[in-house]
C-alpha cells in the first residue's frame, strides 16, 4: 500500500437487515479500486433481530446505536466516524442490497474530476434497473420540482441514498443532517451551503430483504413532512 | 336567594379545595424530584390563580367586563384553552431538544464502544 492511498469509507445504515446484511459488507470486502482503501461501516441502528450478531462476524467497523435514531441519525453517526478517523470519501449503501457494489466505482471516477462534492447514483437517467412503483415515482417528480423552485438544481433521484461525498461535505453531514427521510433535505442544505451536486446514472436492484424505510401508509406523511422541511431548511440555511 | 347563594358558596368551596389540593399535589411532585421547577412554574401560577378566583368570587365577572367579554365563563374557556395550547408548544420545544441532544448522545456512545472494542482487540493480541 502506497502512502497515497485514499480512505473511502462505505457507510452502510442497518435496521433489521439480518436477510440481506451479510451479503451487502461481503460485496464491498470483494471490491477494489486501485488506489482506494476500502472499508465497510455497519451502523445498527438498535435492531431487534440478529443483524448486530451477523455484523460482529463480518470484516467491517461495527457502530451499535443504544437507542434506534432513525436512517438521517445512523447515517450521521457514520459520517462522524469517518471524519474522526480521517476518511477522504464516503459513500452511502443501504444494507438491503438495492445498492450494487459495482456500481460504486462509477461514482469514484466521477468524483475524482473533482467537478463535485457529492455524487448521487440516480435510478432515473438511464432508467435502467429496478424502477420503484409509480406512487413513489409521483412523489419524486413532485420533489424534483419542489427541491427545484428552492435550490434551482434538478436532481432526478432525490430520494437515493447511493451518494458518495468529500471530505468538505462529510465534515457539514456531521453537525447539520436531518433525521428523518434526510435525502431530499439534505440536498437542500448541501446546495444552499454551496456544494455542488452532480448525478450519475447507476443501475439499483430491487431490495433483497428487509423492509423499506418508508412503508405504503407513510407515503403522503413522507412528502408534507419532506416539503414543509425543505421549505424550514431553506429559511434557516438562507439566513 | 338563599337557595342560590348555598349553590354558590358550595362551588366555591369545592374549587377551593380542589385548588389547594392540586397546589399541594404540585409541590409534592416538586419536593420528591419529579418534577423540575422550571416546568413546575406553570403549574404553581396557574393554581395561585385559580386560588384567587375561588377566593374573589366577583373578580371574574370584573375582569370580563374590562375585558369586553359578555359571560364570564366564556373568559375562563378561552383563557384556560390558550393556556394549555402555549404549554402545549412548549413542551414540544421541550421533547424537539431532548430529541437532539438523545440523538447526540447515543452517536458518542456508539463510537465510543467501537473504539473500545477496537482498543481491546488490539490490546488482546
Amino acid at each position: 500500500m502506497s502512502i497515497e492511498t485514499v480512505k473511502l469509507a462505505v457507510i452502510i445504515p442497518a435496521y433489521n437487515e439480518e436477510a440481506s446484511i451479510r451479503n451487502v459488507v461481503i460485496s464491498i470486502n470483494k471490491l477494489q479500486v486501485t488506489g482506494f482503501e476500502i472499508i465497510p461501516i455497519v451502523i445498527n441502528d438498535c435492531s431487534t433481530d440478529s443483524t448486530k450478531k451477523i455484523i460482529k462476524e463480518l470484516n467491517c467497523v461495527s457502530l451499535n446505536l443504544p437507542v434506534n435514531l432513525g436512517i438521517g441519525g445512523a447515517v450521521q453517526t457514520g459520517y462522524r466516524y469517518a471524519f474522526e478517523n480521517n476518511f477522504d470519501y464516503t459513500i452511502q449503501v443501504d444494507g438491503d442490497g438495492q445498492h450494487p457494489a459495482s456500481e460504486i466505482p462509477k461514482l469514484l471516477a466521477e468524483i475524482l474530476k473533482g467537478e463535485a462534492n457529492l455524487i448521487i447514483g440516480s435510478r432515473f437517467i438511464d432508467k435502467q434497473g429496478f424502477q420503484s412503483s409509480s406512487m413513489r415515482r409521483l412523489g419524486i417528480n413532485f420533489l424534483r420540482n419542489w427541491i427545484k423552485i428552492f435550490s434551482g438544481i434538478t436532481v432526478y433521484d432525490n430520494t437515493s441514498g447511493f451518494r458518495l461525498m468529500d471530505r468538505k461535505l462529510i465534515e457539514l453531514a456531521c453537525k447539520n443532517y436531518p433525521d428523518e427521510y434526510p435525502e431530499p433535505e439534505s440536498i437542500i442544505i448541501f446546495s444552499l451551503k454551496g456544494f455542488k451536486i452532480k448525478e450519475i446514472p447507476v443501475e439499483m436492484l430491487e431490495r433483497q430483504g428487509g423492509e423499506s424505510s418508508i412503508k405504503a401508509f407513510d407515503q403522503l406523511y413522507y412528502i408534507i413532512k419532506v416539503s414543509l422541511a425543505i421549505i424550514y431548511t431553506y429559511i434557516r440555511t438562507k439566513k | 336567594m338563599a337557595f342560590e347563594a348555598y349553590y354558590s358558596y358550595r362551588i366555591q368551596i369545592i374549587s377551593i379545595i380542589v385548588s389547594f389540593a392540586f397546589l399541594l399535589y404540585v409541590s409534592r411532585l416538586i419536593v420528591k424530584g419529579k418534577l423540575r421547577e422550571e416546568y413546575a412554574i406553570f403549574w404553581v401560577i396557574s393554581t395561585i390563580v385559580l386560588i384567587i378566583f375561588s377566593l374573589w368570587r366577583q373578580g371574574l365577572d370584573i375582569i370580563a367586563e374590562v375585558v369586553g367579554v359578555y359571560l364570564a365563563p366564556n373568559l375562563v374557556f378561552t383563557v384556560s384553552i390558550f393556556a394549555v395550547l402555549i404549554y402545549l408548544l412548549h413542551l414540544s420545544v421541550v421533547v424537539s431538544k431532548l430529541h437532539d441532544k438523545n440523538k447526540v448522545m447515543s452517536q458518542e456512545l456508539a463510537l465510543l464502544k467501537e473504539k473500545m472494542e477496537s482498543l481491546d482487540i488490539k490490546k488482546g493480541k
